[in-house]
């Protein structure tokens, strides 16, 4: 038992409540529910927003939302706050800022704690993104933890990534050093009524145009906003909407598509091939017997994880993807 | 299928260890002292509880919304400002009408003794009036919410 995919897609509110906590939990029927529903994902409009802690990114959120709502569309919001590596738990605290959104039927927000994964995100945060998408939302906004550095993976799985830098954390160094050029399609100087924003956006503008852009490819404009007045918010709602046209094209948005589907498998693969080795292995009580040998350097940690992986693991799939290939034709 | 439920949560419990639980923590009505809402916060999250701070000026209806989008298992509520008697009932009057009457509300705050008995009748669970520790609270939350699992 557990939350059907008939419920999420009726829009049950609370079902998909339930189905995400089931995800966040790794309960395996909220899975089998995902199997079915992923069928009906790929609708949304996924925008990311990075940027430092308190760069502004659960107020430029909630600000995007009224605007996104007054176009009409559904809201679904991701926010992502760090576990705590000590006691496990999290304090949550992106809705404080998305108040106004609390009582409106048209937006729904989650708020995700890390739980231990890297990268900005949370390890069920694409589950999570699919149920909204799933739930026939428009658009769907990802506001990662915030770390800054190394939030590659959010820009795979988004259509559109903002990367928010503040006005007075350190030079173009920094900048370049947290490699945050890579992961931008749009960057937004915020709080850009303080001082030295000027700066700050003349010198991405510098970074950005010392990089070379073949043909055809995505120049990252550089937007200033004020978050919390809303001042910028507009023309920033338009380069979203100039960026979106762009990913629309259909050789973008295939390329978009596998690089996306290659991140889901590889994720979902990264955590079920660790957990079913641990669990046979420990399961056939052979774990603890080659820990020890390793321990005692009897063994080798490289030797034995070879000897643990070494399957044919496409053998029996081959079949399997010629059959989705037949069921694209045949369908209208 | 509330036995189905359970099952299927003590399934996931034994292979993927604890259910998280999650606490949403919110200061209903106009009063704007949230010290003692952030301390319950933190000490909650330190003894490993996801908890979601809605921060101030929330109405019951604010927070009840959130409490169904979040899917929490429990509510804490600190109210200073003397609208106790109504804003607690309100709240568990909400989440019964969302079916969710099995969130646990419980709340905090200057509450005059004699309140506390009408308060529980209408289905909050716990008051905790100044001096409570903090330990306290936390060994109620995960007695409460564990055995409600």
């Amino acid at each position: 038992m557990g939350v059907s995919a008939k419920d999420i897609l009726s829009g049950d509110i609370q079902a998909a409540a339930r189905l995400m906590r089931d995800l966040d939990d790794e309960i395996p029927s909220a899975h089998r529910t995902l199997k079915t529903l992923y069928r009906h994902t790929g609708r949304a409009y996924l925008l990311g927003i990075t940027g430092a802690p308190g760069s502004g990114k659960s107020t430029l959120v909630d600000c995007l939302t009224g605007h996104l709502r007054q176009e009409g569309k559904t809201v679904g919001i991701v926010a992502i706050d760090p576990t705590s590596p000590f006691s496990g738990g999290a304090i949550l605290g992106d809705r404080i800022r998305m108040q106004k959104h609390t009582l409106d039927d048209g937006v729904f927000i989650r708020s995700l704690a890390t739980r231990g994964h890297l990268g900005g995100l949370s390890k069920s945060t694409l589950d999570i993104v699919n149920v909204m998408d799933a739930m026939g939302k428009d658009v769907v906004i990802i506001e990662t933890v915030g770390v800054g550095q190394d939030e590659v993976e959010i820009v795979k799985v988004v259509h559109t990534n903002l990367v928010l830098v503040v006005p007075g954390l350190g030079d173009d160094i920094q900048a370049l050093k947290a490699g945050i050029l890579e992961i931008a399609d749009i960057f937004v100087v915020n709080k850009y009524d303080r001082e030295g924003a000027d700066r700050t956006k003349q010198e991405l503008e510098t970074m950005v145009s010392m990089n070379t852009y073949g043909e055809g490819e995505w120049v990252p404009p550089v937007m200033a906003t004020v978050a919390q007045t809303g001042t910028g918010v507009h023309e920033l709602l338009a380069e979203v909407a100039r960026h979106w046209k762009f990913v629309s094209r259909e050789e973008n948005l295939k390329r978009y598509r596998t690089e996306k589907a290659k991140v889901e498998l590889m994720e979902i693969l990264k955590k079920k091939l660790i957990e079913k080795a641990v669990d046979d292995l420990s399961r056939s009580g052979v774990l603890d017997l080659l820990l020890r040998d390793i321990a005692r350097k009897h063994l080798d940690p490289y030797s034995v994880a070879d000897k643990v992986v070494d399957h044919k693991f496409a053998f029996h799939l081959r079949k399997e993807s010629g059959k989705g290939k037949a069921n694209r034709k045949n369908r209208p | 299928m509330a036995r189905a439920r359970a099952k299927e949560r003590s399934e996931g419990r034994r292979r993927k260890g604890d259910r998280k639980v999650r606490v949403l923590v919110g200061k209903p009505g106009l009063d704007g002292h949230d010290r003692g809402a952030k301390i319950i916060a933190r000490a909650l999250r330190d003894a490993g509880f996801e908890v979601i701070y809605t921060g101030l000026h929330q109405t019951p209806e604010m927070i009840v919304n959130a409490a169904v989008q979040e899917d929490v298992d429990a509510i804490g509520l600190s109210i200073l400002s003397g609208a106790h008697n109504y804003l607690f009932p309100k709240v568990v009057e909400l989440l019964k009408g969302k079916k969710m009457g099995n969130v646990v509300v419980f709340g905090g705050g200057i509450i005059p003794d004699g309140d506390i008995p009408g308060l529980r009748k209408k289905g909050v669970d716990r008051i905790f009036t100044p001096g409570t520790s903090l330990s306290e609270i936390v060994e109620y939350v995960n007695k409460r919410i564990r055995a409600r699992a």
